[in-house]
């Protein structure tokens, strides 16, 4: 990564050198030139800095608590009781990640579909005034803080879920599926959407003079077409779901059980943000430690955007 | 001049929103022969030919008056059924628009929407189509590999395998040659005089060459009217109408 980031400035710095050579003649300008340069360089820098900044601090303040409690045992360890003051505190954060991994995977089965559908309406067959309408709208979606989200689902789905089920509360997994579900449409839909205009007309025409009607046409031959970008709104989705804590943190009940659909349950991110304000010790450490799994997570959701990313782009050339 | 007609324009007009783009358009279409349809840039070619298949039915504000017959049946009648339609009056567009799909997946793709399930059905429809478009001999190893990587003229060759794998009657050509180069261009021409045993071929050309090397009979556009149509020997050698004429000697457009 360094190396990278040195030969790139040292590139900047050989392109500077000979626009600097051209512009001789209007010393102004190229000072100008060069300083824009160099700003825009130390700006990147900064960018840069700041991830390698937030993933040194991660990794020096999330493993001593591993190294403490020791990696099986954090890991795989079923039972999070850190502030146990009878002197006995179990630090397993295997519920957090499975609460994790099932919710976000339950707001992918529910929301990619209904994303898709919308993003095949929206590109191919609504006419064009309701698809702008309906544009707004998805932005609008995008746009609501995480936290309406969460107050939203408290009036209206923890009430509909106790008394559907009859249950003492509704605050369960189930509840978090729903948001994180609502919550990830709209970058599902956009992403998507832009995939399947990108499709080339012509691809439709030729099945359409082949007999196929509309809908096979966009099922069959766009959707296929603008697979590598569905793809990416997909994995987009699982990045928002598994990174969200706040709407969920007031739908999910909050107690680190092992994960069931109709249960009180504790992700990874609720655990830090509940949890933080009054940890101390290493109950505060593993915070840091569940802080860098949850990094790890996203480290290699963002690998796998940027494979399709690329793949879509060559896709489209 | 022999044969059925199969396709039948009576006083043909089609709008573009203000834009009459046919006008007054009768003419009769033999079977197993091959019309082509002549004219510059603009005056209608392409849109008749959609109209046969009913491709215009997309574009929006399209409006079509007069009547089209395909076998005696009016291809705009209320209960049309248009991928039945489709089906028979097949397509190769000017582009080679091949599916981002494998060579094997493009031929299917049609029979496959059509109903064909039986994987032996399709592995035979898909050598046989891609014998009649003459290009079995450079594809048969490369079946799954994708039809993006053939060059221009064998994606062109396999468009128009993938229109005959649904057996269509009639094949619709819009200027299927003209991003080719002069051996490709020589093999699509050698496949529609051999197609029309068994299927009847519009084309669409700019070039009087081709019109002449392959076509039977010759329609001339200008301006949306359909100045001349005749025998494409007659039509080159006594052109009755002066702009036929002019048009062919090259003298415009
Ligand atoms: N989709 C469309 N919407 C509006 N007008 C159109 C459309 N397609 C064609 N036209 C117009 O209809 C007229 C005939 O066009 P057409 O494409 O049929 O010409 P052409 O004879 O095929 O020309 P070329 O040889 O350049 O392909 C032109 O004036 C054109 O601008
Ligand atoms: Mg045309």
């Amino acid at each position: 990564m360094n190396e990278a980031i040195l030969s790139k400035e040292a590139g900047a710095k050989v392109k500077t050198a000979a626009k600097t050579a051209k512009n001789k003649k209007s010393g102004a300008r190229g000072a100008l030139e060069f300083t824009m340069k160099a700003l825009f360089l130390i700006c990147g820098l900064v960018a840069v800095g700041f991830v390698l900044i937030i993933s040194v601090y991660l990794i020096v303040s999330g493993i001593p608590a591993i190294r403490e409690v020791g990696l099986l045992e954090f890991l795989g360890g079923t039972d999070w009781d850190p502030a146990n003051r009878s002197g006995d505190p179990s630090f397993g954060i295997l519920p957090m990640i499975l609460t994790s991994i099932y919710g976000t995977a339950g707001a992918i089965v529910i929301g990619v579909p209904i994303g898709f559908l919308m993003a095949v309406f929206l590109s191919k067959v609504a006419p064009r005034r309701l698809a702008a309408v309906i544009r707004e709208v998805v932005d609008l979606l995008a746009g609501i803080p995480s936290v309406v989200y969460g107050l939203v689902g408290m009036i209206v789905l923890l009430p509909a879920i106790r008394d559907l089920f009859g249950l003492p509360a509704g605050d369960s997994l189930l509840a978090a599926v729903f948001v994180l579900a609502i919550m990830i449409l709209p970058s599902i839909i956009s992403v998507s959407e832009t995939a399947l205009d990108a499709v080339p007309r012509e691809y439709e025409e030729a099945s359409l003079a082949l007999g196929a009607t509309e809908l096979e046409t966009y099922f069959r031959v766009s959707a296929p077409a603008a697979k590598s970008g569905i793809a990416a709104s997909v994995v987009l989705g699982v990045g928002r779901a598994i990174g969200e804590a706040m709407a969920i943190l007031m739908v999910a009940g909050n107690v680190a059980n092992m994960p069931s659909l109709l249960s009180s349950v504790k992700f990874l991110t609720t655990a830090i943000a509940g949890e933080m304000g009054y940890a101390d010790g290493l109950h505060r450490q593993a915070l840091f430690s569940i802080g860098l799994v949850l990094f790890l997570f996203i480290m290699l959701i963002n690998a796998a955007l940027n494979l399709f990313l690329k793949r879509s782009k060559e896709g489209q050339a | 001049m022999s044969g059925n007609t199969i396709i039948e324009a009576k006083g043909l007009e089609l709008w573009y929103g203000d834009n009459h783009a046919l006008k007054g358009v009768s003419l009769e279409i033999p079977e197993n022969r091959i019309t082509a349809l002549i004219g510059p840039s603009g005056c209608g070619k392409s849109t008749f030919l959609k109209t046969l298949n009913r491709m215009n039915d997309l574009v929006p504000g399209v409006r079509i008056e007069g009547q089209l017959l395909y076998n005696g049946e009016d291809i705009y009648g209320p209960d049309v059924d248009v991928t039945r339609l489709r089906k028979q009056i097949g397509m190769v567009f000017q582009k080679a628009n091949p599916f981002p799909m494998s060579i094997y997946d493009n031929i299917a793709y049609g029979p496959r929407t059509h109903g064909v399930r039986s994987r032996a059905k399709l592995d035979d429809i898909v050598e046989r189509s891609l014998r009649d478009a003459a290009i079995w001999d450079e594809v048969k190893d490369r079946l799954n590999k994708s039809a993006l990587g053939l060059s221009g003229g064998q994606q062109q060759r396999l468009c128009i395998a993938r229109a005959l794998a649904v057996e269509p009657d009639v094949l619709l050509m819009d200027e299927s040659t003209s991003a080719l180069d002069p051996i490709s261009t020589g093999k699509i021409e050698e496949l529609a005089l051999e197609l029309k045993n068994r299927y009847t071929v519009v084309m669409v050309t700019h070039n009087m060459q081709q019109a002449v090397r392959v076509s039977d009979m010759t329609a001339f556009f200008l301006l949306g009217e359909l100045v001349e149509f005749g025998d494409t020997e007659r039509l080159f050698s006594h052109p009755r109408d002066k702009r036929t004429e002019d048009y062919i000697t090259g003298r415009f457009g």
